[in-house]
């Protein structure tokens, strides 16, 4: 492409992002994180956070565990996910 | 010492700060005159959490609260670390740094808890030359927190207030009193916890933690509370700050509330409790 | 005073060990379960960081499921640094080595994505190019000019309609994803990420500006990559999510 061709195609790439500008804000649709109500609050993207808290919560043994299918996955159906059975979790463990 | 110009916290309940409050306090703050922030969240180079904290603190004193730092740790204190904090309290200026009795890093992996020290001259020496490297780095006197433990030591020669005090003496720091760590602490490992605040360094203290706990068992049967901060403050915590106010005077008294974290009226409501007690030792 | 993480860390970190020697229930008695707590302490506030940074995820192969493979991740993953906000860097690469979960195979980018939008909150904030802005640019210096996209765009590049599967996962209202690979652009208007599907040709001309390449030879590069790639749609996409950082000498 010539300088003047390209300079001709972005000229007009310009102007027709310019001129859409005005409708594309307004049609943009939000995705939201789920449980979000209202911006900067439980705002999900966030990510977690520092704790200085203990819990009662016991979850540290990593006992033998087979998945089992619960998750929305099982709705989602593509070619080359081959649906079936979760397999034990416990069969082939990356090593770390 | 350290001439860093910056407004003392007021001694007035404050609360640990969750994005979610944002809107609610600053409508109306109710009891709550300061807030808190843990240092690590606002670490990061921009967005949200470094906006809102920016107009938080236009309106409210901060305390800023580390619990990355690993100040017991048997490495030197992350470089990296050190300057992130520095810049933190640079731009912010906030009327407080405090960080824990404890440790979390070692070989570069943060273990994300604060863990138990022993309390001997090794671990004394060590602690006091990290406080003196940090306050040295930031400018600024820190306050250091007395941890909630679930075991003790064999090893250790000291006891905890003697132990903190002997910190603060050495290094010129203050102290924050968790009054619910003190209650969980006495519980756990069987001792009076009326006598370990009577024991405390309280002229050396800049702040005190208030929080909710958890109550599990040991393997013998014995009560084992955990330091949950998920739940109200329980009522013999509430006592023993009323025994601590007594002695120490009026102290900026902080609510912290992590897990489970409420809508903002419960919140306030405790708040607004620590506000009482406040009033009762200043009539 | 060797003796504190050379005892501690080792049964800290891995379950079966007992608890170590000189650590007591405060009357004289081993700490027993006493020392659970910090096993406890750490491993469920790491499960709980990665529950906060994977919504998606977790909804995908359910919570009970991800509590698990969470905890596997967190036992062999301690965190690099106190930043949480970017704890799990590693789980994409732990997801796509775990046999157990190999046939739902788009699992790594959609961790992938969750990373990005985590990374976009909490990047440096931009003055945004305005509109007017980009048409004062002389039109023949236009070529030579170089737009920075903000330092919160993240790209992403999937084999899987990523971002339809990540909606699908967290929103009630999502269509069944279908399709094949996507091109993900991480943009951040305000405060809040959003991932925006690009256009054919868009991510290696976001790519180019990204690499400090002048608007001409991004225009050429994603033509290369795409011979019906329209700067001009990609232009108006990027000023409508205010992706374009404003020329220095302008603010």
């Amino acid at each position: 492409m010539s300088t003047t061709l390209k300079t001709a195609a972005l000229v007009g790439a310009v102007a027709s992002a310019i001129a859409a500008h005005g409708t594309a804000a307004s049609a943009m649709e939000k995705e939201k994180c789920f449980g979000v109500s209202l911006a900067g609050q439980n705002d999900c993207a966030a990510g977690p956070g520092t704790t200085c808290a203990g819990t009662s919560t016991v979850d540290y043994q990593g006992n033998a565990w087979s998945l089992v299918d619960a998750g929305t996955c099982t709705g989602i159906d593509l070619p080359g996910d081959r649906m079936g059975s979760l397999e034990p979790l416990d069969r082939d463990l990356p090593q770390t | 010492m350290f001439d860093t110009p910056h407004v003392p916290l007021p001694a007035k309940p404050g609360i640990g700060y969750k994005p979610q409050h944002f809107a609610a306090i600053l409508d109306d703050p109710g009891a709550v005159g300061w807030l808190e922030i843990h240092a690590e969240n606002y670490m990061g180079a921009g967005g949200r959490p470094i906006a809102q904290l920016r107009q938080l603190s236009e309106r409210f004193p901060v305390s800023v609260h580390g619990v990355g730092l690993s100040i017991g740790g048997e490495g030197r204190l992350d470089p990296d670390h050190l300057a992130r904090l520095r810049q933190l309290c640079g731009w912010l200026n906030p009327a407080s740094f405090s960080e824990h009795l404890a440790w979390s890093t070692h070989d570069s992996a943060f273990f994300n808890d604060l863990l138990p020290l022993p309390y001997t001259n090794a671990t004394l020496a060590r602690v006091c030359a990290h406080i003196d490297e940090l306050q040295e780095v930031l400018g600024r006197r820190m306050l250091l927190e007395n941890p909630s433990s679930y075991l003790a030591f064999a090893e250790s020669s000291w006891d905890e207030p003697a132990f903190l005090a002997e910190i603060a003496r050495r290094t010129g720091c203050g102290l924050l009193l968790d009054v619910n760590n003190v209650f969980v602490s006495a519980t756990n490992l069987g001792y009076d916890p009326r006598r370990y605040v009577g024991d405390f360094a309280l002229d050396a203290v800049g702040e005190i933690h208030l929080g909710g706990h958890d109550e599990d068992h040991d393997d013998h049967g014995a009560p084992l509370l955990i330091d949950s901060h998920g739940a109200e403050v329980a009522d013999p915590v509430w006592a023993l700050l009323d025994h601590t106010l007594a002695l120490s005077g009026p102290r900026p008294v902080l609510i912290e509330w992590d897990t489970d974290v409420p809508d903002w009226p419960v919140l306030e409501a405790e708040a607004a409790r620590a506000a009482a007690a406040l009033a009762r030792v200043a009539a | 005073m060797t003796g504190l993480v050379a005892d501690f860390l080792p049964a800290l970190r891995d379950a079966a060990r007992p608890a170590p020697d000189g650590v007591t229930d405060g009357a004289g008695r081993p700490a027993g379960r006493r020392f659970d707590v910090y096993r406890n302490n750490v491993a469920v506030s790491l499960i709980a960081a990665l529950e906060t940074g994977f919504p998606a995820l977790r909804s995908l192969i359910g919570p009970e499921n991800f509590r698990h493979v969470a905890r596997r991740f967190a036992a062999g993953h301690p965190p690099a640094s106190p930043l949480m906000m970017y704890y799990g860097q590693g789980f994409p690469a732990f997801l796509a080595k775990l046999g157990a979960l190999a046939h739902i195979p788009y699992l790594p980018d959609v961790a992938r994505l969750e990373l990005a939008l985590r990374d976009s909150y909490h990047a440096a904030d931009h003055v945004a190019l305005t509109p007017d802005a980009l048409a004062a640019i002389p039109p023949e210096r236009l070529e030579h000019t170089r737009l920075a996209p903000a330092p919160s765009v993240r790209l992403l590049r999937s084999d899987w309609p990523v971002s339809a599967i990540r909606a699908f996962a967290i929103r009630d209202d999502a269509p069944k994803p279908a399709g094949g690979g996507q091109d993900v652009a991480v943009l951040r208007r305000g405060f809040d990420p959003e991932p925006v599907t690009l256009p054919a040709g868009g991510h290696a001309f976001l790519r180019a500006l990204q690499a400090g390449e002048p608007l001409g030879k991004a225009t050429e590069l994603g033509a290369r990559a795409a011979p019906d790639f329209d700067p001009g749609a990609l232009l108006g996409l990027l000023l409508a999510h205010d992706a374009l950082c404003q020329p220095e000498e302008r603010q």
